[in-house]
């Protein structure tokens, strides 16, 4: 191939303008507000003013805490899942398997107003169909909403509803990629499918997984919805407050900026250093 | 029976004994939506369990149209999506094909800052974005507010790039020698070999407007601009209000994509499955 710089630019120059004015140019932005106070007209530089507040404000290590409590759970839980599902709906054995992908990948459509606003109708105290179903085989009803653990647990669920089956989909991908002839040797051997499962397929799923475990981990970081509609802006009482709903608090109910941009580098240091995590995880062994 | 076949349909008895269960867990929410938007409020507030749809789904509608214009807002949330999408899949498929087909200077720049850049939080470029369209712009609560800022989104462009890069060169070469005009080749040539790949682009980009949540609650939040997520959003956790309306709400957010998605599974798949090619 010649270089063809003007041909290549006429076709990249739309895009590149979009990208640059919307993506690159607030990424630098934003890194600069946060060494500015900006309740003061004009914004002064003051480089502490927001990264010393947010290093003694409690408000921003219950965030942080809830959100990396969150990770930790709700992450492997969903993982876990996605790839049961996958293998599952993998086997040849599988019967009316159309009906069974659309249980699992119908979530996937579903918008995040939607879906929160069923799940909070659903697990309702007094009239919700989880606690009535509860109550019918003899638990007694949960307060969902007025209960830290419980809170945490719903906006949990929520999040794995909606997102095991979008996992499942990439690991299902993942799966069939994986050549029948690996596995014909190991019959052979009678190697079991158990064990097949844990030292063949999940080896070469490694880097399928890992990269879902990436995305799953930066998008629960920016968890905003559930918990600002299910759980009611973060309730009870900061119970399930995300650094989502920090920023969103202090950026655009404070009208804090600078402070909403420390948050939001925050997050993204995380999710620099989860990215490093996972080339080092997949790297190629040399 | 022999023994190896009773061993395999014990297998598969086991395999949909796991299966179903976690199926039905799953349609649950989804039932649950259509039941109760069907129902009147005092029927979903009451202390019964109502497992079937009623035939209230009209009175539900009128009353979620009382609360709010939830109409209009779906006729903002469909033009946003239609438009979103054309000139997503245009700008990124042009970026795209530049990418896959040419060697510039820069290239290697470009694709490095892209990649570099794509696992980075969408919540860092919130706040410059909004203080940019709301203030320095003045373009809060308009279309141009909705449409424009999301179109920054790259996947479109290494998927777009992946896809162009594997056509063989000579199907461009053999149009070069007799004079086509490079546009020519990528209109008429290029998109319309591409077409499996773009129907799966366009349906994910589609949905990822349709559904899209934050920006345009920040952006759009006077009543008349605001798309139908956001609309029905306003309605959750206020005391006045009905239930059944914003059940119906999110029916009507939900079945017409539940619907493409039945129809088109096998291009939804592609483009999820997409995200995981590198």
């Amino acid at each position: 191939m010649r270089t063809q710089n003007a041909t290549a630019y006429r076709f990249l120059t739309p895009y590149l303008l979009i990208f640059a004015i919307f993506w690159i140019w607030p990424i630098i932005s934003s890194f600069l507000i946060s060494f500015q106070a900006t309740r003061t007209v004009p914004w002064r530089f003051a480089p502490t003013f927001n990264w010393g507040r947010l290093i003694g404000d409690p408000a921003f290590y219950n965030a942080l805490k809830n959100t990396l409590l969150i990770l930790v759970i709700q992450v492997p839980v969903m993982i876990s899942l996605a790839i049961v599902m996958a293998v599952l709906l993998n086997s040849p054995l599988l019967k009316a398997r159309g009906l069974y992908r659309f249980a699992f990948f119908a979530p996937v459509v579903v918008g995040e107003v939607a879906y929160s606003a069923v799940f909070r109708l659903m697990f309702s105290l007094d009239f919700g169909i989880i606690n009535k179903l509860l109550n019918s085989v003899g638990i007694p009803k949960v307060d969902w909403f007025s209960n830290v653990t419980p809170a945490m647990a719903l906006i949990m669920i929520a999040v794995t509803w909606r997102w095991a089956g979008y996992n499942a989909i990439i690991i299902l991908a993942g799966l069939q990629s994986i050549p029948e002839d690996v596995y014909e040797a190991a019959t052979l051997d009678r190697v079991s499918r158990l064990r097949q499962f844990f030292h063949i397929t999940l080896p070469l799923l490694k880097p399928v997984i890992v990269f879902c475990a990436v995305l799953s981990i930066i998008g629960t970081m920016q968890l905003f919805t559930e918990p600002f509609l299910i759980t009611e802006r973060g309730g009870p009482g900061g119970g399930t407050e995300t650094l989502g709903l920090l920023l969103y608090r202090q950026g655009f109910r404070s009208l804090n900026f600078g402070y909403a941009s420390a948050v939001a580098y925050t997050m993204a240091g995380l999710a620099i250093a989860i990215t490093l995590v996972q080339l080092w995880l997949t790297r190629d062994p040399k | 029976m022999t023994s190896r076949s009773q061993a395999k349909l014990g297998r598969s008895i086991l395999l949909h004994l796991a299966l179903t269960p976690l199926a039905l867990i799953w349609l649950f929410p989804l039932w649950m939506m259509v039941v109760f938007s069907t129902m009147p409020d005092n029927g979903i507030f009451s202390p019964g369990i109502e497992l079937l749809p009623h035939d209230n789904f009209l009175d539900n509608v009128a009353n979620l149209q009382r609360d709010t214009n939830f109409i209009g807002a779906i006729g903002i949330s469909v033009s946003v999506a239609v438009t979103y999408t054309i000139l997503s899949v245009l700008l990124t498929s042009m970026a795209g094909w530049a990418l896959a087909r040419y060697e510039f200077h820069g290239k290697g720049a470009v694709v490095a800052i892209i990649f570099g850049t794509i696992t980075l939080p969408y919540a860092v470029v919130l706040i410059p974005q909004f203080i940019m369209v709301a203030r320095d712009f003045a373009l809060a609560n308009t279309w141009i507010a909705l449409i424009v800022p999301p179109l920054f989104n790259s996947l479109g462009v290494l998927f777009m790039r992946q896809a162009f890069s594997m056509m063989p060169a000579e199907l461009f070469d053999a149009a070069r020698v007799e004079g086509v005009k490079e546009w020519r080749i990528f209109l008429f040539v290029a998109l319309p070999l591409a077409r499996p790949m773009l129907a799966a682009l366009a349906i994910i980009l589609f949905l990822a407007s349709w559904n899209n949540y934050l920006w345009p609650l920040l952006i759009n939040s006077q009543p008349g601009a605001m798309t139908a997520p956001v609309a029905l959003g306003t309605l959750i956790g206020l005391t006045k209000v009905s239930w059944g309306g914003i059940m119906a709400g999110a029916v009507m957010l939900t079945v017409p994509m539940l619907i493409v998605f039945v129809l088109l599974q096998r291009h939804f798949i592609a483009g999820i499955a997409a995200g995981a090619v590198k």
